[in-house]
């Protein structure tokens, strides 16, 4: 049977997992049973695994970070102590409720595809919630350096802003990618292209800027 | 083509112990206390290594002779005890050979970083900086004056920036560009550095540490043959790095105290 | 609302010339560019290396147009003290990472990778895409800093701080030359994440049906254990770059310590860490030695089982010694401090892992020579090669032993007998996989042979060359040779001249040995025998395709593995190879249950 890349392999059972390599890529794939909606997903899942794996280099990343705070701050005296702007407490609650509302929206979406549910019930509108509440934490992050910056606490005042304004700004770069991804899927959603691995993805990428963002809040309270 | 490649392998195997066994290009003489610990843990390395390295590149090259001309019909056969054998004794004896080899050694790295430096052990401060090293004697009171980075001034030949006018324990302090120091006297060596990275390395003393801007490091040394000996900086500093050096002149006692008098007049 | 071209490869094959040949999705394309970047870099690096080795054999010998490259550099074309250190800066800097990461894991990587897995493409063909292109403007940033006022910067390939922190009154080129560097390396650890990320999701999640790990051929073993190193390391070198950077342009002080004086002036940071930055950059240096070789030592394994005609003694002690090498790679980065002022203590805890390491190590040496033991060895320009690999891999492996002991490290850090050390391990070792790589795909890649003469001709002399020039290195730094000097004006270097002149004169030659390789690369591209789907006689995936391979790799019909990789030999089959996809039925003592 021919199957080229640009086509979808139709439930094509010659090519599911045989004995040897249970852990092998078609794992995902169901055979239909001609009901197309409730197909639960074509593709292999390699937007899952991908999506652990980027989530590891990103841990990497912040956990450099963080040894390198720990590291700096024992190398000499001059570290100072910084009142981080209360505002950062409040972003905290919206990039929780961010993470929720998402929930709730990929719970919506599993359903129907899953063929519990007949209809979706407006995922998108979960989504444009998840959106809102992710541009006001980087609005509300915005606002926290602007007040330092106004305060006179600039990048270079102590290596403790140093690492405050790296900190920040590196996790609201990561987040601002995850709101791309958001907007992606919200087109997809639109377009009835949406896979399912997609959105677990996204919402994995989304809910791990949440707990990054935690630990953060947590390690500068902590050392800074 | 394969009887050339193996031939070529075991000249080269050959040629490249030649130098170190005929002693071409030695290791400088050592001048130091600790140093024959040194000397003898590099010896032991060198006859482990060069056996393994003439060892595998001649079994390689034999393979290489006899496995690559196969008669028409001949069946390939395992190696004898499989990789079974094999793993045991990478395990056995690569794994006692660098355990022993780990082990002895740390003897002669405690012998110059793990024990501190004798109570009577004279300290002397050296300075790096971009591109030379300056050597700072405490004088009679024994004790070094505070440093001032701000009153650096090379004009001046304030190098280390002390303050003579105010600090008393600076009045007496010796500043020289040569490192001189009695022989067979334990010297303490107080390394700090004016701005970036940079290194102590005499091969003779047998002494190699970086200073490190901001945070100073010490070594101690004792030196057993009168001389005249390079410092140089192993430490890429800058475009005259390679030109960054000062002199170690291990002297007699008389001598060295003829000098620091003579130094003491200068200041 | 459901994906009805739901499918891991969403791109057809493409039509315009850009998607094609420009912006490619395809692996095999983004393969061939990798190879193509890593090549033009290579060329630069021993360029650069020529310069140098000229001027140390002969200090005021005039290069013909070097003034042209930088006018206050090289003044009478000859060069100056800082334009040499410039020149090593980017010679180290373009090799480790623009030819030695991205030839064997990047460029072989990309094109063979899926293909042995038996995936139409990477998952993430877009990621793939920009992981090329990341790269190659991640390499022209370097490239640019030649063309700055002040030149590139001279602070060596490890930058150590706070000589790179400081910015222009540290040197020529320690302004603008440093933040190209750092940048260029922030930019190229993205590049490098982007294919890690691909590479492992790959091996996880797109192989073929019957192709379990343990099938997988030891190059894709290789580059899965690269990927997983590269993952980890390079994550570490961008944040590292990123602080660097900031030290910089921000005055920030992550590095710069307080009270530094230059020029009689105090510097205007504070408390900055030293240390800080060698720990970063280590951690990342030292598993970025084996993202060079873990890679060749996939593809030498591959190309001695082909030309020996029998499988490895084992396939599973070669990968899990693979694996070991990588989780070691982390435990002994400190030895590159010794020295440096870290805690004495660390030295010893350092140098136990790092003398462990040489057992798996020894183990995968072991494995190739007990391998070679009875094996009907073929002799041609891939396993000359290959063989190269695993005699260069020793002559680089045992100076180790002396490496990873703190008490000699004493007398041999900062020497030339590191720079042998690395060059014959990680630069030639790696250097031979490549070109053993080269010669056993090139058929596969192009569709057309290499000269085995010219290939042979160039083997010879390259072996030889190479031994010439990196074994005296060891001799210098013995002699107490300090790397990383313009001239040897020291009393007790003097001496040591005739053979800075030999080992010039070596790499003269050696480097000449390599137009024949580019030439017969060249030639064979456009004017080569035509090549057959499997002119080796292989088992593995990417010679049960067309030679091309097909835009989606194997045309109609995905393959389905009934085999281990390496089926040579076996007793009573009908032929002295059964490729993974024939569905006979073999009784064979290295098949896996």
């Amino acid at each position: 049977m021919a199957t080229t890349v640009h086509e979808p392999p139709k439930h094509d059972l010659e090519r599911l997992p045989s004995q040897g390599s249970g852990n092998g890529g078609w794992r995902n794939l169901v055979p239909a049973d001609g009901d197309l909606p409730r197909v639960k997903d074509h593709a292999p899942p390699p937007a899952s695994t991908g999506i652990w794996v980027g989530l590891a280099a990103i841990t990497m990343t912040f956990a450099a970070f963080t040894s390198a705070l720990v590291v700096r701050q024992g190398a000499a005296p001059d570290w100072q102590h910084i009142t981080l702007p209360s505002i950062l407490y409040f972003n905290t609650l919206l990039i929780i409720a961010s993470s929720v509302t998402l929930e709730i929206s990929r719970r919506r979406v599993a359903a129907f595809m899953g063929g519990i549910k007949d209809r979706a019930a407006n995922p998108a509108r979960w989504l444009y919630i998840t959106l809102a509440l992710g541009v006001l934490f980087v609005a509300g992050q915005t606002f926290a350096w602007v007040q330092l910056k106004s305060q006179g606490f600039g990048l270079a005042t102590n290596v403790s802003y140093s690492f405050f304004y790296v900190l920040t700004v590196a996790h609201a770069l990561h987040l601002l990618g995850g709101l791309g991804g958001l907007v992606r899927v919200i087109a997809k959603l639109h377009n009835s292209v949406l896979r399912r691995s997609t959105l677990d993805a996204t919402s994995r990428y989304w809910h791990f800027m949440g707990v990054l963002w935690v630990y953060l809040l947590f390690l500068l309270w902590m050392k800074l | 083509m394969a009887k050339i490649f193996a031939v070529v392998i075991i000249l080269i195997a050959i040629a490249s112990a030649v130098p170190i066994v005929m002693h071409w290009w030695p290791m400088p003489q050592d001048i130091s206390v600790h140093g024959t610990l040194i000397d003898e843990q590099y010896a032991d390395t060198m006859l482990e290594a060069g056996i393994s390295f003439l060892a595998s590149q001649f079994l390689l090259a034999f393979f290489i002779w006899k496995f690559s001309a196969p008669k028409p019909g001949e069946r390939v056969k395992n190696f004898p005890g499989g990789a079974a054998g094999l793993v045991a004794a990478a395990f056995l004896l690569v794994g006692t050979e660098v355990l022993a080899l780990g082990v002895f050694g740390t003897k002669a790295w405690a012998s110059v970083y793990l024990t501190p430096p004798a109570a009577n052990a004279m300290p002397v401060q050296v300075q790096a900086g971009q591109f030379a090293f300056y050597f700072r004697y405490p004088g009679p009171d024994g004790k070094f004056g505070p440093l001032h980075a701000d009153q650096i001034s090379e004009a001046n030949a304030n190098f280390f920036g002390l303050d003579t006018t105010h600090d008393q324990d600076s009045k007496d302090d010796i500043v020289a560009a040569e490192l001189a120091i009695p022989v067979n006297r334990e010297i303490h060596l107080l390394m700090h550095s004016k701005d970036v990275g940079h290194s102590f390395y005499v091969p003779e003393l047998r002494i190699q540490q970086d200073f490190v801007p901001g945070l100073d490091v010490t070594v101690h040394f004792t030196a057993t043959k009168i001389g005249k000996y390079e410092i140089v900086c192993t430490q890429l500093c800058g475009l005259g790095h390679y030109n960054m050096k000062a002199y170690l002149e291990v002297k007699s006692q008389e001598d060295y105290d003829a000098w620091i008098k003579q130094q003491a007049a200068l200041q | 609302m459901h994906d009805m071209s739901a499918h891991a490869v969403p791109h057809g094959a493409p039509t315009s010339f850009i998607r094609k040949h420009v912006f490619s999705l395809d692996h095999k394309v983004i393969g061939k560019q990798y190879y193509a970047l890593a090549l033009l870099a290579a060329l630069i690096g021993m360029a650069l290396s020529w310069i140098m080795r000229i001027h140390l054999g002969w200090g005021s010998f005039a290069i013909p147009g070097l003034h042209l490259l930088s006018s206050t550099g090289a003044p009478g074309n000859v060069l100056t003290p800082e334009y040499y250190l410039q020149l090593m800066t980017m010679h180290g800097t373009i090799m480790v990472f623009f030819v030695l990461t991205t030839a064997p894991f990047a460029a072989f990587g990309n094109f063979f990778l899926p293909i042995q897995t038996g995936a139409e493409d990477m998952p993430f063909p877009h990621f793939n895409m920009m992981s090329f292109w990341v790269t190659f403007v991640g390499f022209w940033v370097l490239i640019a800093s030649f063309f700055v006022a002040d030149g590139p910067t001279l602070g060596g390939w490890t930058q150590y701080a706070p000589l790179s922190a400081i910015g222009s009154v540290g040197g020529p080129g320690q302004g603008l030359g440093v933040v190209l560097w750092a940048t260029s390396i922030a930019i190229f650890c993205v590049g490098q994440l982007f294919g890690s990320l691909n590479f492992i999701t790959t091996t996880l999640d797109m192989r073929c049906k019957g192709m379990s790990l343990m099938r997988l051929p030891l190059t894709a073993w290789g580059w899965f254990i690269t990927s997983v190193m590269g993952l980890t390391a390079f994550a570490v070198l961008m944040p590292a770059c990123i602080l660097l950077i900031l030290d910089h342009v921000a005055g920030t002080s992550f590095f710069v310590a307080s009270n530094l004086v230059i020029n009689d002036q105090v510097l205007p940071h504070s408390g900055g860490s030293t240390l800080l930055w060698q720990h970063l950059f280590w951690f990342f240096g030292h598993p970025e030695v084996y993202i060079a070789i873990v890679p060749g030592m996939g593809i030498v394994s591959h190309v001695l089982i082909t030309n020996m005609r029998k499988p490895m003694l084992s396939h599973r002690v070669l990968i899990y010694s693979m694996a070991a090498l990588a989780v070691l790679s982390y435990m002994v980065y400190g030895h590159h401090m010794f020295v440096s002022g870290m805690n004495p203590i660390s030295s010893l805890v350092f140098s136990f892992p790092t003398l462990v390491i040489t057992i798996p190590s020894t183990i995968v040496v072991l494995m190739w020579l007990g391998s070679l033991y009875g094996s009907k060895l073929r002799i041609n320009s891939a396993s000359l090669f290959a063989l190269g690999f695993v005699s260069m891999f020793i002559s680089g492996g045992v100076s180790g032993f002396f490496l990873a002991q703190p008490s000699i490290d004493i007398m041999l850090h900062a020497t030339y007998f590191v720079v042998g050390h690395f060059h014959l391990v990680m630069g030639v070792a790696a250097m031979f996989g490549i070109f053993a790589g080269t010669y056993f795909w090139f058929p596969k890649m192009t569709g057309r042979m290499m000269n085995e003469t010219l290939g042979k001709a160039h083997f010879i002399l390259s072996f030889i060359g190479a031994y010439c020039i990196f074994m005296p290195f060891h001799y210098l730094g013995i002699a107490g040779n300090v790397r990383r000097y313009q001239a040897f004006t020291d009393d007790y270097l003097i001496p040591l001249i005739p053979v800075h002149k030999f080992i010039t004169v070596a790499a003269l030659v050696t480097g000449f040995a390599q137009l024949i390789f580019v030439y017969n690369l060249i030639h064979s591209r456009f004017k080569g025998a035509i090549a057959s789907d499997n002119p080796w006689q292989g088992t593995s995936l990417e010679w049960s395709t067309a030679t091309p391979p097909p835009h989606n790799n194997f045309g109609d019909k995905m393959p389905v593995v009934y085999h281990d990789p390496y089926q040579y030999s076996v007793e009573g089959a009908s032929a002295d190879f059964i490729m993974q996809t024939s569905p006979e039925k073999i009784n064979s003592p290295n098949e896996e249950k």
